[in-house]
């Protein structure tokens, strides 16, 4: 298991992590914060075409992040 | 302890939190929410879960997304115009068949001609032919999309295009502002809060007209039925009027994205920001809520806020039409008046004195145009059905494809009603963007029929 910190956008659909940290602004971060995404919370990637949007989810719920968002989230992956 | 002890005594502490106490703040309310949520929440989240897990990954395909978007919107169209055509026949023939009765009741009583006109041909007149027009549609459109929203599908739609938003330099959740724009643009403007950039914002609310509110949607499905759909009966008619509409639609959408792209390119310069949007599970639609949203909230709603215009617009006609000017009426000079420039674009005087008098809803341009074609001042029946309208316009006042065409267009692009300029204001605070909202709509409208009826003409066609 490694413990590198990868951005949430280079998981594969399918793939589980943790999130770890955020590269991104105060206010990005309080919307991701309010939609579930704390450091510590379990993610898993629901879809991920490496193009366009991003399904992922967290605490239960479905969340299409921006390809752009999903940079600025940092997870550890968990070897499902 | 002081207010001023326990302000310093806060300050104090504040300078020791470390810089993650806020992520720490929100993990203890989800944490505490999550116990609860075990406590109280029994569910079979896991089968469900899969379920719509598959649904979403059909639905925002990148390959099958969109195409399945345009066929629901398709099917939504067909149904409506398929539908409306039936009802919407017998109701005109219910209701003018009232007003003949009423008229010979005050025929019978004596009553002065001009209060019989004024009343009859004028207010009642007006009122009839909007709910006739408008209702049947708004009955059968208005409770399909209600579904599509109840279901959980609209959030989808803003995924399958926020791409397409993003290259053009607006948000993807003006998808869902754009959605919210099919049932009323003023309601589309007020949805935009949604979106979190004011630079966005903007974008959206400078383009929401250019999807047809259910106003225009009975104007579009007209033309598109009587004319495009014409020669053709039955079923393959409402395909292929359905399928015009759908067009249009679509060449709104278009439209929406080029001028997002010019906005964004020459006034309101910027990035794309932040896309997060839930996609919440999908339920299945609750028909008492669907009923009573789709009829009460948003059909009685829009059908008497358009009752509430034409009554005054069927007055005005009648006036326009028997206040005499030389062998002719008012309204007939001042369509006259106006002709150069609405052949100029492939209209007519007539349409345009129909959309100026619609500027408060534009519900009424169809019946409008009827009542000053059909001549409000004579007792002559409104035509009812399809080809009555079709010879009407085509063997009475020289219609062609080219005129239905441009009228489409100019409906899906013209200027925003008087309510969505009302609420353009309350929403940005500013003159400057209300002007610019109706500037760029108008103009637009102008220049695609301008160009249309030229290039068409220069081809030989019109």
């Amino acid at each position: 298991m490694s413990h590198q910190s990868v951005s949430i956008s280079s998981l594969k659909t399918g793939e589980q992590a943790i999130v770890l940290s955020f590269g991104c602004g105060r206010m990005v971060q309080n919307r991701l914060a309010s939609l579930g995404f704390t450091p510590g919370a379990e993610v898993n990637v629901t879809q991920n075409y490496r193009f366009g949007p991003l399904i992922v989810t967290v605490r239960g719920a479905r969340v299409a992040l921006g390809r752009g968002e999903a940079a600025q989230i940092f997870v550890q992956r968990r070897s499902a | 302890m002081e207010a001023n002890e326990i302000l310093q005594k806060a300050a104090q502490l504040r300078s020791g939190l470390s810089t993650s106490f806020r992520d720490e703040i929100v993990k203890s309310l989800y944490t505490e929410a999550e116990t609860i949520a075990r406590r109280a929440v029994k569910s079979a989240a896991d089968r469900k879960y899969d379920f719509d897990q598959k649904i979403d990954r059909l639905v925002t395909s990148p390959v099958f997304g969109l195409p399945i978007m345009l066929a629901l919107l398709a099917v939504v169209i067909w149904l409506t115009v398929s539908g409306a055509n039936v009802v919407s026949d017998a109701i005109a023939s219910l209701l003018f068949w009232v007003g003949d009765q009423g008229r010979a009741l005050f025929h019978a009583l004596h009553i002065p001609w001009w209060i019989t006109g004024f009343l009859w041909d004028g207010v009642y007149r007006g009122l009839a032919w909007v709910v006739s027009v408008m209702l049947p549609p708004m009955m059968i459109f208005f409770p399909a999309f209600t579904i599509l929203e109840d279901l959980g599908y609209l959030p989808r739609v803003a995924f399958n295009l926020d791409w397409l938003y993003r290259k053009s330099g607006a948000h993807g959740k003006q998808a869902l502002t754009m959605a919210m724009g099919f049932g009323c643009n003023a309601a589309g403007v007020v949805s935009t809060r949604i979106i979190d950039s004011p630079r966005e914002r903007l974008i959206a609310i400078l383009t929401n007209n250019f999807v047809p509110c259910n106003g225009r949607f009975p104007t579009l499905i007209m033309l598109s039925t009587v004319f495009v759909a014409a020669g053709f009966s039955g079923f393959t008619a409402s395909v292929i009027a359905a399928a015009s509409v759908v067009v249009v639609v679509m060449i709104g959408i278009a439209f929406t994205l080029l001028m997002s792209w010019l906005l964004t390119k020459t006034m309101l310069k910027g990035e794309a920001s932040a896309f997060t949007l839930e996609l919440p599970p999908y339920r299945v639609p609750n028909v008492w809520r669907i009923l009573y949203t789709s009829l009460i909230d948003r059909t009685l709603f829009v059908l008497w806020r358009a009752m509430q215009t034409a009554a005054p617009a069927g007055a005005i006609i009648w006036i326009l039409a028997n206040v005499p000017v030389g062998n002719s009426n008012l309204a007939q000079s001042i369509a006259d008046w106006l002709n150069p420039f609405g052949l100029l674009l492939g209209l007519d005087g007539v349409i345009l004195l129909a959309y100026i008098i619609a500027i408060p809803a534009n519900e009424i341009v169809v019946p409008t145009m009827m009542m000053v074609y059909t001549g409000a001042s004579m007792m002559i029946e409104g035509p009812s059905g399809n080809q009555e309208i079709f010879n009407l316009l085509v063997h009475g006042h020289g219609w062609t494809m080219l005129t239905a065409i441009n009228l489409m267009l100019f409906a899906l692009l013209h200027n925003p009603c008087a309510t969505t300029i009302i609420t353009i204001y309350k929403e940005t605070k500013s003159y400057k963007w209300t002007i610019l909202s109706v500037v760029i709509t108008l103009g637009t409208a102008i220049l695609v029929t301008f160009l249309t009826a030229t290039v068409a003409r220069l081809l030989g066609w019109g």
